[in-house]
Formats: C-alpha cells, structure tokens, sequence
C-alpha cells in the first residue's frame, strides 16, 4: 500500500503481517466470534488487531483482581477505541472477571455487553465508543493517583483512526505537562480505518515522531507477537525518566482470519453469512 | 456571583480533600490562595476544554470532586460530548462553573454569550442545571454541591450584581424559592425566573403590586432536577403565568415550565407566556442591561408584559 511518508520503523512490517498465532491468541478469537455469531453482529477488524495486545497486558502487566475489580490499587486499563471491545471482553471473560456464558448474549436486551464498553460490565474503567476521550479519562486518573499516593499505572489504548481527533492532542500535551510517567498511551497501528488506508484518509504519520513531539517517550513493537509485546512492555516499565509512555503496535486490522486481513469490508458486519462462519472456523479451528 | 464561587471552591477544598480545582487558562493568580494552600489540589490547564472535561472525569472516577471553571460558552459547546459521555453517563460529581451566562460579556459579541447553555445541558440525562440569582444564594448552592452525586452545571451572573436572596427562604439543589410572601398562593400572575432574571422579574412584581396585581414569584435557581410540585401548584392558583430568563426561549426555563404544566397539571392549563432571548444569535453590543432590556425582559419588559397579558383575558 502506497503512502506519502515513508515509514520508519525498527518493527519489520512484514512480520508483523506474517506472525502467527499460537493456541491462546487463536483461542481468544474464538471467544470472540461466539460473541459475534450470538450477538448477530459485532466490530471484527478492530477487535482482531487488538487480541495479543490486550492478552498481555493482563496476562503480565495489568495488576488486577477479577473478584474484585474496584480494588483501589489496581491498574487501570481504557479501550479508548470502544469499537475494539470484543477483544476485551474475550479477555476479562478468560480472566474470570464474568462468565464465559455471556459472550453468548452479547448485544441482547438485557446483557451487559453492548457494542461498546460500558462501566456496567466488570473490569471496564470507562464507557467508550465515542473516540478521543479515552487518553484523558487517562490523565485524570493517572493524577488522581498521584494525589492519592497510589502507584498503580493507567494505560490507554487507542486506535490510529481515533487519534485524528484533536482531543488525543491535547491530551498528550497535557499530560507531558504533568509529566506524568504512570500513563501508557497505546496505539493499535492497524493502519486501516472505517473507509481506508489512514494514508488515504488522513495519514499520521510521522507517527512516532509526533508522540515524541507531544513530550512521550516512544516505544514500538510487532503488536501481534507476544514475546516482542512481553519485551517491550517491560521496557517501558523499566524506563525510569519522567515522561509518559507511548507504546506504537504494529498490528493487522482483521489479523487471525486471512480474508479479514486487512480488509475494511470486515470493519464491522451484521448476520455473518454461514460461508464467512465457515472462513472463521477454517482459520481459528472449533 | 463569580468571585464567590470560585472563593467557596477554596473554601470548599478546606473542608473537604476530595476537592479540586481545574481552571482553563483563566486569569493569573485565579484562586491563588488555594493555589498557594493546596498545590496538588489546583490544576490551571491549557485551552483544550475537550481534555479537561475528560481529566476531571478520570479524576471523579477514582473519588475527587472536582470543580472545572471556564467561560459558559466553552464549557459547555465546545466540550459537550465529552460533558455527555464522559461526566453524565458515568454520573461523575465533577462542577462545570461557567462564566458569563446569557448577555454577561455582550461587549464581546456572540461568541461569548452562553444563550443555550441551560438547554444544551438540561437535555442531557442526570446532569443538574442551576442559575441562582446572586452571590449570597451561590454561597448556599456551592455548600449543597459537594454533596450531590450527579454533575452540575453551574450558570454565573456577572458579578455585583444586587443581592436579592435570603438565608431565611432556605435553598436546597431541585427547590424552588418563592420570592413574595403571600397567604393563600393565590395570584393575579406567576412570575417564574432563574439567574438575575430573578432580580429583574422580583422588581417587576413590585411595581405591579403597586397598581393592586396580586405576584406570585417562584425562583428556579435549579432548572434541573425542576421543583415541578411548586411550579404546579402555584400555577393552578394564577390567572397567567410568566416565565423569565436571560437565555433563549428555545428549551431553557420557560420550556421547562411548559413541558411540566402540560404532563402533569390535571386542571386547565392558565396562558404560559415566556420572556427570554428569542431564537437570534445578538446583533447588538454595549451591555448585559441594554440587551436585555432590547428583548423586553428586564424589570420594565416584564412588567409591561404582564398588564398587556392581563388585559387580553380581561377581554
């Protein structure tokens, strides 16, 4: 895919295209389309491009107590691209923080899981949908910590259509002022967005540039592969200087079915018919 | 108005250490005393009003209450999906004091004149609308806000402006305040206002009862939750209703009055007429005083309004 700026970055894309997916990864998708095929419809793309990203932050980074999602001293983790929340839920679901049996009700009536996250289902920080809100929620709570004397970090996940808002901007610039170096901002470089290519539709690059422009202290990685996931996040935490953070991921949009790979027509879909159940099934397994 | 509530911030912040400050770059040294006393508790951001709705709803998401001031306009359009999602569907107990409601800063033109911030924020679910009428009235508002669990808007006057309101007539947020001492309730006319409209409205009542027209007025300083048993009851005592308020007639409080009268007054509904802002952005400068006495609903608009209403029933 042709785009104006060149990229430069240390993550090989092509690996990033071609990692592939173990047992874990491919069973957290699987949670995720009993989701979509119960729930008649769901964001797929999006929610595909952040699977490995969120598996290991709670896997390994995120400290949290599913008995007890309030707990006053855990991390604290925002889908600010509220759109991608079936990865989540596949994961707070493996986690414990709800039963497994309601994916198989989301988007009815009276479940708690909607289209996107709200504050009603447990281990969701915030309600998100409406893009660019996430990074400040973020901030204040990444202060309200600092104020409080807590230690627990606060993460952010965004998506790279969602940070054309101007809103993301001016968060980051306020939280380079208050150097606040318990606040992770991540991005889920799928580099697809609703109508296109973010190159055609309206290109951020140079990304890692601007991030470092905003005062972050910028970390990249193959968004699909765990151990580079596992390894830069431990790189971030172990950077000790006074800035935020803002993790880059390489991933790809729809990564885990090939014929969602990388395209918008599996942003998102109602009633998938059964030859695209039967596309999901032959890549994922039963 | 202003100054006392950003002064019983402080002294809010003193009682209570779950307080705190956000200001989007306002004046220097704003609130430097609490600044000085409670550093960490004092934030004076940039202009990004989208980012501070947001910082003080991550703030309120993990215990704090903070008071966010800027001017009207800014506080509440240019930020106003964040004030719905992030501060009202998460029901977070974050203040938005906004600057300069309705005509405050005419001389600045309409980019500055909040004309639809009671509307804007009435519509949106569990959020509290309030406009008192002086800064006496704001000392007992800000006391009643640190513990009320839903977000507030709250809409200032200019500033010196006279004080009308008295500690002996009570207030709590979502209670009307009649402003005329009467027997039975019975009245020729109703007056309902909110803001310094109240003032206006109260000077009116008294050169009508001067000529013998019996006013009742009710003060809705909380526009949002609205005291609808005082409103419906008093209008089913009154020959005509009247509702005043320095904003657009378009949803504010006149509307309000309205949609309550028309679900919930069991008897014949008495004429509803409403004075306010009509639906134009101002076209005029100079002052908060001569444009609202260009719309007819300062003291002398009112009173007028009144005996010409009056006079058509009498027809």
């Amino acid at each position: 895919m042709k785009h104006k700026t060149a990229l430069k970055y240390a993550t090989d894309l092509d690996l990033v295209q071609q990692a592939v997916l173990d047992d874990r990864s491919r069973h957290l998708r699987r949670l995720i389309f009993r989701a979509i095929e119960n729930g008649g419809r769901g964001h797929i793309g999006p929610a595909l491009s952040l699977v490995e990203i969120i598996r290991v932050l709670y896997d390994d980074f995120v400290r949290h107590d599913p008995a007890n999602p309030k707990w006053r001293e855990r991390d604290r983790f925002i889908l600010s691209k509220g759109h991608g929340c079936l990865a989540l839920y596949a994961v707070l679901a493996d986690r414990g923080f709800f039963d497994l049996g309601e994916l198989d009700r989301f988007c009815h009536f009276d479940s708690f899981l909607g289209g996107h996250p709200e504050t009603v289902v447990p281990g969701v920080e915030a309600c998100t949908g409406a893009l660019g809100h996430g990074l400040s929620i973020g901030l204040g709570m990444a202060l309200a910590a600092r104020m409080q004397g807590r230690d627990n970090k606060v993460y952010v996940l965004m998506g790279d259509g969602e940070i054309n808002e101007g809103s993301v901007w001016e968060a980051a610039a306020c939280a380079d002022k208050h150097h606040l170096s318990n606040l992770t901002a991540i991005i889920d470089y799928n580099k697809i967005q609703s109508a296109g290519s973010v190159f055609e539709i309206q290109n951020m690059e140079p990304l890692a540039d601007k991030w470092t422009a905003f005062g972050f202290r910028v970390f990249e990685c193959n968004g699909h592969d765990v151990d580079d996931l596992r390894q830069v996040f431990r790189e971030a935490a172990a950077y000790a200087g006074d800035r935020p953070r803002a993790i880059i991921c390489h991933t790809v949009k729809g990564k885990g079915i090939p014929a969602a790979e990388n395209n918008p027509d599996w942003h998102h879909k109602s009633d998938l018919k059964p030859a695209e159940l039967q596309i999901v099934r032959s890549a994922l397994g039963s | 108005m202003r100054k006392r509530s950003l002064d019983m911030v402080h002294t809010l912040a003193k009682r209570d250490e779950r307080v705190v400050f956000i200001g989007s770059d306002l004046s220097p040294n704003l609130l430097g005393e609490m600044k000085k006393e409670f550093p960490s508790r004092y934030y004076m951001e940039g202009i990004a009003e989208a980012n501070v709705i947001g910082m003080a709803a991550g703030m309120a998401m993990d215990g704090f209450i903070p008071y966010v001031n800027t001017i009207a306009t800014f506080i509440t359009r240019r930020c106003y999906e964040q004030v719905a999602i992030d501060l009202c569907l998460h029901d977070l107990p974050v203040r938005l004091i906004g600057n300069g409601g309705g005509y405050v800063y005419a001389p600045l033109g309409p980019t500055h004149e909040a004309i639809e911030d009671i509307a804007i924020m009435r519509a949106l679910p569990r959020m509290t609308v309030t406009a008192v009428c002086d800064a006496d009235e704001m000392t007992r508002l800000m006391d009643a806000t640190l513990d009320w669990p839903h977000p507030i808007y709250i809409r200032l006057g200019k500033g010196g402006d006279p004080v009308i309101s008295k500690a002996e007539r009570g207030f709590a947020i979502g209670k009307a305040i009649d402003m005329i001492d009467s027997e039975t309730g019975a009245s020729d006319v109703l007056l309902i206002s909110t803001g310094v409209a109240t003032t206006q409205a109260l000077k009116a009542a008294g050169s009508l009862a001067a000529d013998g027209i019996r006013c009742r007025q009710l003060h809705v300083h909380t526009v949002k939750p609205l005291d609808a048993d005082a409103i419906v009851d008093a209008a089913s005592k009154t020959k005509l209703v009247l509702t005043v308020e320095e904003h657009s007639v378009i949803g504010g409080l006149g509307s309000a009055v309205l949609e309550t009268l028309s679900d919930r007054l069991t008897g014949a509904l008495p004429p509803v007429k409403r004075l306010g802002i009509p639906d134009k952005f101002a076209e005029h400068y100079g002052s908060q005083a001569k444009l609202m006495e260009d719309f007819r609903f300062d003291a002398k608009g009112i009173d007028a309004a009144v005996r010409k209403h009056l006079a058509e029933l009498r027809r």
